[in-house]
């Protein structure tokens, strides 16, 4: 297979180029539509409410005139598409309404949320990646063992414990019963406010800031909700590179190694984990994906003060405007990621050229 | 036919007794659907009614799990709310299983335009995060167990469409096909009598494999108050419900997640066995 590959590849690297652009451009085009269909759903999710956007807007006490004039002020008198392009317009605008509960404008609210979400995300991806993979790999390479049988157990269990009551009751062992951990938020209370810095990211900011004392409070609180995201992330990603490296091992080529006298150590990292490296990273952006989920149910246990719990209190308070704005940001940082893995696959994996 | 089909069952049975872990899911599986059918003999208390004397009472020979905060019987809620969760997987199931296939299959028959398009709407489907997305239907719908099935549905079926689409690829072509439409058969007979036969296993073992996936959704949904309503007992909002008395009531969260943790986790046991006996080359 790789024969004729670098044969057709050989004559002429500007085709090749091209043919690279030509694909970068289809997937942006791809992107595009999946936005433009996200946008769609979330249009119609908010005109689908039962409740009336008018009298959530002035209440049910205005009379008749007020409601008149604000229904109009809002353009639910235009025709659906034309309230379509004036809600793509706003969007374009990262205007998505204000939110009834805190009045703000959604999109300030946010930003303001949105960091400590990022923060939870990536310190669980990391987690997830740092022992799921490894952890995949060596019950691929010692299969039937009991090493892959634990890895297996450990793995089903993460795919199937519901997120939220294992946060609940990690809240209620450690915290309660053993007062290991603090039982919510990002901070304790005499911390708060005490580093300001240009990421948002409590961690990264007092470090920046030499705060060793914050950032040893912020990671206490962190470590709970981080440690169980990760560990459905690491459910996720061990099975994932499991089969992927089981794949690899089949191969000739690793018989052909085996047949040269390479160690195992050597076969599985230098030969078989090259191969499987991008199809890794693409699976890390999934889990990261999937992360988004596990936040909204996992920020809401710990009251960590992000997108998931601005979501959750806003779907509580049948607060539209914030609830559609979350959603849309939440479908468009997975786009995001998805184009991400998908443009990096295109890239690293040769046989994609 | 019907003894081949008996003995493709047969031999199906017994590769799932060899598998220990498969054959666990499967009972457990059994177990649920059994509690949920004969509830009403297997609870010892009224699942809904009220006794304020008896609130957050600790498991004992009386209430087995002990009461939560309306002097509820646990046990007796968790039996009932057995039903409610093979309620909502049955239900999802069976409008996901046809549509997800007739995307699928359609889009992989006809190819050319309706194949990108129908592909199209299913990445964008595929593009969310599930739960996010049937939050945001369930919110538009109104909380309540049967919008819950639908917020759910709404999640579930691109990957079925996707596995139809690739299995119809598979025997476009092939000539048992070609001979059909020489004789004149439409798209929907050769559909629904030649391919759905051939794809239907794969689907059932992604559709076991979603269940666990359809059941934890569908408890974060109660957890976040917008599945299932009170009275109802639904097993996320009574987990969610004991949150409020964590301290005082450990019972109250910790029975109904280990019922919802022990039904996915046969699902997925299930499944993955299902998977292995068809597809061997990951065993």
């Amino acid at each position: 297979m790789s024969i004729s590959q670098t044969s057709a590849i050989a004559p002429g690297r500007a085709k090749a180029a091209l043919g690279a652009l030509r694909k970068v451009a289809a997937s942006f085009a791809v992107i595009l539509t999946t936005l433009l269909g996200l946008l769609v759903i979330t249009f119609v999710v908010g005109r689908m409410v039962p409740a009336d956007p008018v009298i959530a807007v002035i209440g049910d006490q205005a009379d008749h005139e007020t409601y008149e004039r604000v229904y109009k002020e809002m353009g639910l008198d235009q025709p659906l598409y034309v309230q379509f392009a004036t809600y793509l317009g706003n969007v374009a605008h990262l205007d998505f309404g204000q939110s009834h509960v805190t009045k703000n404008a959604v999109s300030s609210d946010l930003a303001r949320v949105f960091p400590a979400t990022l923060e939870l995300a990536t310190l669980a991806t990391l987690i997830g990646a740092g022992f799921g993979i490894p952890l995949g790999i060596i019950s691929a390479v010692r299969k039937g063992t009991w090493v892959d049988h634990l890895a297996r157990i450990v793995g089903l269990l993460g795919h199937s414990t519901p997120i939220f009551w294992l946060g609940t009751i990690v809240i209620l062992v450690f915290y309660a019963k053993f007062g290991l951990i603090p039982g919510s938020g990002r901070l304790d209370v005499y911390n708060e406010g005490l580093v300001d810095g240009p990421t948002h990211s409590i961690l990264v900011d007092a470090v920046l800031a030499g705060e060793w004392e914050v950032f040893g409070d912020a990671l206490l609180h962190v470590a709970a909700p981080a440690l169980i995201l990760g560990y459905a992330a690491m459910a996720y990603l061990s099975r994932m590179s499991r089969s992927f490296m089981l794949e690899q091992l089949r191969q000739e080529y690793v018989l052909t190694a085996k047949a040269k006298g390479l160690g195992q150590r050597a076969i599985v990292w230098r030969h078989a984990f090259r191969n499987i490296r991008v199809q890794l990273l693409t699976i890390v952006a999934l889990a990261y994906c999937g992360l988004l989920d596990g936040t909204v149910l996992i920020e809401t246990v710990f009251a960590w003060p992000g997108l998931g719990q601005y979501l959750t209190s806003a779907l509580f308070f049948a607060d539209m405007n914030a609830v559609l704005g979350s959603v849309l940001l939440i479908g468009i940082i997975s786009i995001a990621i998805n184009l991400l893995s998908d443009l990096t696959y295109r890239f690293l994996d040769p046989r994609t050229r | 036919m019907r003894q081949a089909r008996l003995h493709k069952a047969y031999v199906l049975w017994l590769s799932l007794i060899a598998n220990p872990l498969a054959f666990a899911g499967f009972l457990v599986v059994v177990g649920l659907v059994l509690v949920a059918t004969f509830a009403p003999l297997l609870a010892n208390h009224d699942p809904i009614l009220q006794d304020l004397t008896m609130a957050l009472k600790p498991p004992s020979a009386v209430n087995w799990f002990g009461t939560d905060e309306f002097g509820r019987d646990v046990y007796s809620r968790l039996v009932y709310g057995a039903r409610t969760t093979l309620y909502i997987s049955v239900l999802v199931t069976v409008i996901v299983a046809p549509i997800g296939f007739a995307i699928g299959a359609t889009a992989g028959y006809l190819g050319g335009w309706v194949d990108v398009v129908l592909m199209r709407i299913t990445d964008i489907f595929l593009s969310f995060p599930s739960l996010v997305l049937a939050l945001a239907f369930s919110a538009a719908l109104g909380p309540g167990i049967e919008n819950a099935v639908i917020a759910i549905a709404l999640t579930v079926w691109p990957p079925i469409a996707r596995l139809a689409r690739a299995e119809t690829l598979t025997f476009r072509a092939a000539d048992f096909v070609v001979a059909a439409e020489l004789q004149g058969a439409g798209m929907g007979r050769i559909l629904f009598r030649h391919i759905v036969p051939l794809c239907a296993p794969s689907i059932i073992i992604r559709l076991t494999l979603n269940m666990s996936s359809v059941i934890l959704t569908a408890a974060g949904l109660g957890f976040l108050g917008l599945g299932a309503q009170p009275p109802m007992p639904e097993w996320g909002a009574m987990a969610a419900s004991g949150r409020q008395y964590l301290l005082d009531a450990w019972w109250l969260t910790t029975v109904p997640g280990i019922a919802i943790l022990l039904v996915s986790l046969a699902f997925n046991l299930l499944g993955d066995g299902l998977r292995d006996i068809m597809d061997p080359r990951n065993a």
